[in-house]
């Protein structure tokens, strides 16, 4: 399968902050979900794919084409929405888009009015009066409107209500019907991306701790809860990580049918992915 | 068509999906030749990931459900369903004859045995 996005060994010094060795490849078609705690170097990882920061060392390639060389014409076909709102609250949805127009020249405006339509929001009201909800929608739409091939979100559904953020996986869905389409999206809400999300990568501490199929991850993987003395029987190779608990020991491990075969373990559960990245941060090994 | 997910369920989703299908195609009420939805407006619809819908279609593929042809769509294969249902029989078969084995084997009476399939059929 062709790759949208490719990352080969980055990496990015700060101060206080690193990016260790970040490797990642997004398949055509598909929705990715980056997540990890907040300062876990999600949104320097997605400002490293657009060229707006420079890196120390590694190979990025959009669509085949390295980020720095070809930035011009890949950016062309990706559509943004980054945390800090590039849209100023003066506007309108009007103003909105005579700017695009000028910007970008597959910008279809009869497109980005079918959506306004859609999504019930007013062509010549401020953005400023906009509820938080609607800021969001119109940054999609104005990603979305100038038929790109790649969508790059990061936090799009955090401080939305449950409705919003519904209306937003919808948009997500109807955007990659087509095969072509794929979206690279980061949030820490893990709910979200538990149902719509192809891949999961996971990044802690600038470090990718895991990036595989969704399905993968919720189906192999399992949290044993046991006792102390239990828990003491289990070899280390055989679990990723612990965590303590007062009444009974937390385990995750990454294949539950090959664990219950050899421990004869009764309760494994099902994790969720917010369960394996608690235990993955908060946990021990 | 009705196709119904449980997220709680310890079944795999992509399996599920499977099952129903399969169970429609045998009680015919998916006919030979009729399309499927589309690998992505069935994820879309059930608000799921493309891989697992994905999944779903290619293990009907492989066990002959289904066809695909590229670029048209996912279709009720011509499959035999007298066929179907004879190969489903026998598989049931083998295992109900590995359940009396083990039965027999522990002295467990045929009522229970057969207690034990009323109750499992009930919690369908």
């Amino acid at each position: 399968m062709e790759n949208v996005i490719e990352i080969k060994k980055l990496t990015k010094k700060y101060d206080k902050f690193e990016l260790k060795n970040i490797n990642l490849s997004l398949p055509k078609g598909m929705i990715m979900g980056l997540i990890g705690e907040n300062g876990a170097g999600k949104s320097t990882t997605i400002k490293a794919i657009l060229n707006l920061i420079h890196i120390d060392s590694g190979k990025i390639k959009i669509f085949g084409l390295d980020n720095k060389r070809e930035e011009k014409r890949i950016k062309e076909d990706i559509g943004v929405v980054l945390d800090d709102s590039f849209l100023s609250e003066y506007l309108n949805p009007s103003d909105i888009n005579k700017i695009m127009k000028n910007i970008y020249k597959n910008w279809d405006e009869k497109l980005y009015f079918k959506y306004l339509d859609n999504f019930k929001l007013p062509k010549d009201k401020n953005i400023k009066e906009f509820s938080s909800g609607m800021k969001m929608k119109i940054r999609i739409i104005t990603a979305l409107s100038h038929h790109p091939k790649l969508l790059i979100l990061d936090e799009p559904t955090s401080g939305l209500d449950p409705v919003a953020r519904n209306e937003i996986l919808d948009i997500f869905q109807d955007f990659i019907q087509d095969e072509e389409c794929s979206i690279l999206v980061s949030s820490h809400i893990t709910s979200d991306l538990e149902h719509i999300a192809d891949y999961i990568t996971f990044i802690n501490d600038g470090s990718i701790v895991l990036s595989r199929t969704k399905d993968e991850l919720l189906e192999h993987y399992g949290i044993v809860k046991c006792s102390k003395e239990e828990f003491s029987s289990i070899h280390s190779s055989d679990y990723i990580k612990y965590k303590k608990n007062r009444y009974e020991y937390e385990v995750l491990i990454e294949d539950k049918d090959l664990f219950k075969k050899k421990y004869n373990s009764k309760v494994i559960d099902k994790p969720t992915i917010e369960d394996i990245m608690l235990i993955y941060i908060k946990g021990e090994k | 068509m009705d196709i119904i997910i449980s997220n709680s369920s310890n079944i795999p989703i992509y399996q599920q999906i499977k099952d129903q299908i399969k169970n429609k195609i045998i009680s015919n009420e998916l006919k030979v030749g009729e399309q499927l939805p589309s690998i992505r407006g069935l994820a879309k619809e059930l608000r799921i990931s493309v891989i697992t819908t994905k999944n779903a279609y290619d293990e009907l593929e492989q066990e002959g459900y289904v066809e695909t042809i590229p670029m048209k769509g996912t279709y009720v294969a011509n499959k035999n369903v007298e066929l179907i249902r004879e190969e489903q029989l026998q598989k049931i078969e083998g295992l109900i004859d590995t359940a009396v084995r083990l039965a027999k084997i522990s002295s467990i009476s045929k009522g229970e045995v057969q207690n034990m399939l009323d109750i499992l059929y009930e919690e369908e």
